[in-house]
């Protein structure tokens, strides 16, 4: 039921006026400093909303959070001490953008090795059905491959085809 | 009455969908075309009978029926009417009877015009489609009826949530809704095909204007909610990797993918088992994304229907239905014979590509919007996937695609001269590096992502313009003869190049806004200005303004350039007290493809007010191109009469026809 509280909440807060992401009263004086607030707001997830970051939240939580990560940028921190900070205080849920981790590596590679995977697949069903490795253009095929004598015919019908 | 007349019509409904889904079914099996003809008749009056529930529950809402909870629950009496249609899919039980309503029509469409199909293959596609409407129906009567009565009546209800009483969102979950189902075609003529284990050419071309037509409003639907997002949700974004809108944009990806091996299949014969699996895919995707939406597995901004008795049963038709699907894939696909040899570098390899690269994007998105959910139920950790990964993801996979976008079209089929085309390209590419190198000498300091994204959006609108040169002859006869040949061009040719282009177009509005936008927040009392863009802003004051059901109140702003005034926005807080909701009405000022947009936050006691402004630079192109995209799949759907039916009459003049 941890999802219905969240939604009752969530509603709560929709009912309640709501106010500006950020607030002109957050805003630190060093743009330096409020560009990379800015920076890290939008790769924290504010943890009581559906899916946005605390940069775009109307939520109180969302502002205490972007004071908190100010606050920390105005006390030296760099912007890895920060998150680092956040994620011991709230844990992993807070960044939007998952660390690899050894339950998130499936998450980060699974794209990477789709396209390889699907690439390879790709190359070596291209090179069966060619089977004009260059390796195998001897007179007895294997396989799938053609002859000399089928390639030259397949030239040709391509050619009369290229045509119309 | 009217609502026990809704509700009766749906049960005859279902009937109806079950004879339809088993008779033309067995009687494919036994060969006999009397059985199979009952096919026709019953998929439109199946049809008729949810046009005359939904009707029923539109009047309900028109007429404000409180004894009806679905309308107490998402109505209101002062409500305006085309908000009160609206409401009719503003909920999760009228949007499931809109969503049967289209599935509906569709079948029927399917057996009004599908005259010319086999009379075997028309009978299973239209059972396939029947038995998916019957499992819908029956999750709608048995968990969502819309016509459940309430006593005693209440005088009013509780009114339309305030985000959905919006124009954008009146028309925005139809448009979508048509893609959506729209791909159940393609799916049942995939599985009618695995059913009867023989698959042609003539298949991708009675498929292909169906798939074509489903993409033209999933198209629609999702720009038109992208732009929805943009002027209401109050801080210009436009879009959020929402689990929601990834639930749209995955079947967008795959059936763009479907598009384009279509084509291989109907021009070539090759890539049979490959579209099959897309056409599976793409309706697929369509049901996860009614799953994500529907069953509240997700708490995210769109996801108004939350009940876990719901989540279970459409878990259970998603399992049965994309199962099932793949089941009888992996067991007579084998049996489809394949056919159309084409070397690596060629058209069939361009697409190829595209649909690996188009795959691998969905991947990235479907991984990204499942693997919290997964991680959770596996290990009861919680993940947070946003923007920021599938930026990092999907947004080079897709650059890399476009790269290769305009190559397609101009690689030959079966077997293309790679550096023959990459030397007509070079123009093109040249274009785009000029204009890389002037917009990197412009931005100097700035984002060095963007003047890449320029540049490549640039190469991919010369590109297309280069296909269109290039069939036409443009610069090798005289301009004369080129136009005769471009009149003469098939239309999907220019549909092709016009969705091509529109690429293009998205691609410069989303590095425009993304790169180039600036921001400004700030207190303001009566009388001060801030600047943005170049333009000046000018606080006037407050007033307040009555409507319907709502009451407003506006913030007056006067925006001046350079001393001289350009006009007024009037951005607002509007409150309704039915739900004591109070939402932020952005106001926007369109200066060509820019955008100045304004929006409030909580006014303070001193008589000063929060405002968020921004210059959202080109913002406009981004929903610009997809129109564009949306008109280059009409011209290819309006081919579609030149190419299905009796083969034409050779024509007359042979300046039309494109060399190659």
């Amino acid at each position: 039921m941890a999802w219905l509280r969240r939604l009752l909440i969530i509603l709560a807060l929709l009912a309640a006026a709501p106010a500006l992401a950020v607030q002109p009263d957050e805003i630190v004086t060093d743009p330096a400093k409020e560009t990379r607030a800015r920076e890290l707001s939008r790769q924290l997830r504010c943890m009581v909303c559906q899916n946005q970051s605390i940069d775009d939240s109307d939520a109180p939580l969302a502002r205490d959070l972007r004071i908190l990560v100010r606050e920390r940028l105005q006390a030296g921190d760099s912007n890895q001490q920060v998150l680092d900070f956040l994620v011991q205080r709230y844990g992993e849920f807070v960044l939007l953008n998952p660390r690899l981790r050894w339950q998130t590596a499936l998450l980060w590679f699974a794209p990477p090795l789709l396209l390889i995977g699907g690439g390879l697949a790709l190359f070596m069903l291209a090179r069966r059905r060619a089977g004009g490795a260059p390796t195998n253009d001897a007179v007895t095929p294997q396989g799938g491959a053609l002859t000399a004598d089928e390639e030259r015919r397949l030239a040709r019908l391509m050619k009369s085809q290229d045509r119309s | 009455m009217i609502p026990e007349i809704g509700h009766f019509a749906l049960v005859l409904a279902l009937a109806l969908g079950i004879m339809q889904g088993s008779v033309p079914f067995y009687g494919a099996l036994r060969n006999d075309s009397l059985l199979m003809a009952t096919a026709v008749p019953t998929a439109v009056a199946q049809f008729v009978f949810i046009a005359i529930s939904f009707a029923a529950l539109t009047m309900c809402y028109v007429g404000s029926d409180f004894s009806v909870v679905n309308v107490f629950e998402n109505s209101h009496s002062l409500k305006p009417l085309i908000y009160k249609i609206s409401g009719v899919w503003g909920n999760h039980e009228g949007s499931m009877l809109l969503w049967v309503l289209i599935l509906a029509l569709f079948g029927a469409l399917v057996a009004l015009f599908g005259g010319n199909l086999p009379i075997t293959l028309r009978a299973n596609v239209l059972a396939v489609q029947s038995w998916i409407a019957v499992a819908f129906m029956v999750f709608i009567l048995a968990t969502s009826n819309p016509f459940m009565r309430l006593a005693p009546a209440p005088g009013e209800g509780r009114d339309l949530n305030p985000l959905l009483q919006d124009p954008g969102l009146a028309i925005h979950p139809p448009l979508l809704y048509v893609g959506y189902v729209g791909l159940s075609i393609s799916f049942s003529f995939a599985i009618a095909a695995l059913i009867e284990g023989r698959i042609d050419a003539a298949w991708a071309r009675w498929v292909r204007p169906w798939t074509l037509l489903a993409w033209i409003f999933l198209t629609l639907g999702i720009s038109m909610g992208s732009y929805w997002a943009y002027y209401t949700l109050g801080w210009g974004g436009w879009w959020f990797w929402d689990p929601v809108e990834n639930a749209s944009f995955m079947p967008w990806l795959i059936t763009t993918a479907l598009l384009h091996s279509a084509v291989v299949m109907e021009k070539r014969n090759a890539l049979k088992i490959w579209t099959i699996l897309l056409a599976i895919m793409a309706f697929s995707l369509s049901l996860v994304g009614t799953f994500l939406v529907r069953s509240g597995v997700l708490t995210s901004v769109h996801a108004f229907a939350t009940d876990p008795s719901r989540g279970v049963f459409i878990l259970a038709l998603l399992v049965l239905f994309i199962g099932g699907a793949f089941v009888l894939f992996a067991w007579r696909a084998p049996l489809l014979k394949q056919g159309g040899l084409f070397a690596p570098v060629s058209r069939e390899g361009a697409l190829v590509l595209n649909n690996l690269f188009l795959v691998t994007a969905c991947m990235s998105v479907f991984v990204g919007t499942l693997y919290p959910l997964a991680l959770e139920a596996l290990t009861g950790e919680k993940i947070s996937v946003g923007a920021p990964f599938f930026n990092a993801t999907f947004g080079p996979l897709f650059l890399v695609l476009l790269l290769a976008v305009p190559f397609g079209p101009l690689l030959a089929w079966k077997r293309g001269d790679l550096p023959g085309v990459a030397q007509r390209l070079m123009a093109a590419a040249g274009v785009a590096l000029a204009v890389m190198v002037g917009c990197y000498a412009v931005v100097q300091g700035g984002p060095v992502l963007a003047p890449l994204v320029v540049g490549i959006a640039v190469y991919v609108i010369i590109g297309a313009f280069t296909d269109l040169a290039e069939r036409t002859g443009l610069f090798r006869m005289s301009p004369k003869a080129a136009l005769a040949r471009a009149a003469g061009l098939p239309r999907s040719a220019w549909g092709t190049m016009i969705a091509h282009l529109a690429l293009g177009i998205t691609l410069i509005g989303i590095v425009g806004e993304t790169q180039f936008g600036t921001e400004r927040i700030a207190e303001m009392k009566p009388g001060q200005s801030i600047e943005i863009g170049g333009y000046d802003i000018r606080f006037d004051g407050m007033a307040t303004r009555p409507g319907p059901n709502y009451s407003d109140q506006i913030a007056r702003f006067t925006v001046q350039r350079g001393g001289a005034v350009i006009g007024e926005i009037e951005p607002s807080k509007r409150t309704f007290p039915a739900r004591s909701t109070t939402r932020t009405e952005a106001a926007l000022m369109s200066r060509g493809f820019s955008q100045i947009y304004v929006s409030l936050g909580d006014p303070s006691p001193g008589g000063t007010i929060a405002v968020r402004a921004y210059h959202k630079p080109l913002v406009l192109l981004i929903w610009l191109g997809t129109i564009v995209m949306v008109l280059g799949g009409l011209l290819s759907l309006s081919d579609r009469r030149l190419r299905v039916g009796a083969p034409k009459p050779a024509r007359s003049k042979p300046v039309m026809q494109p060399a190659e």
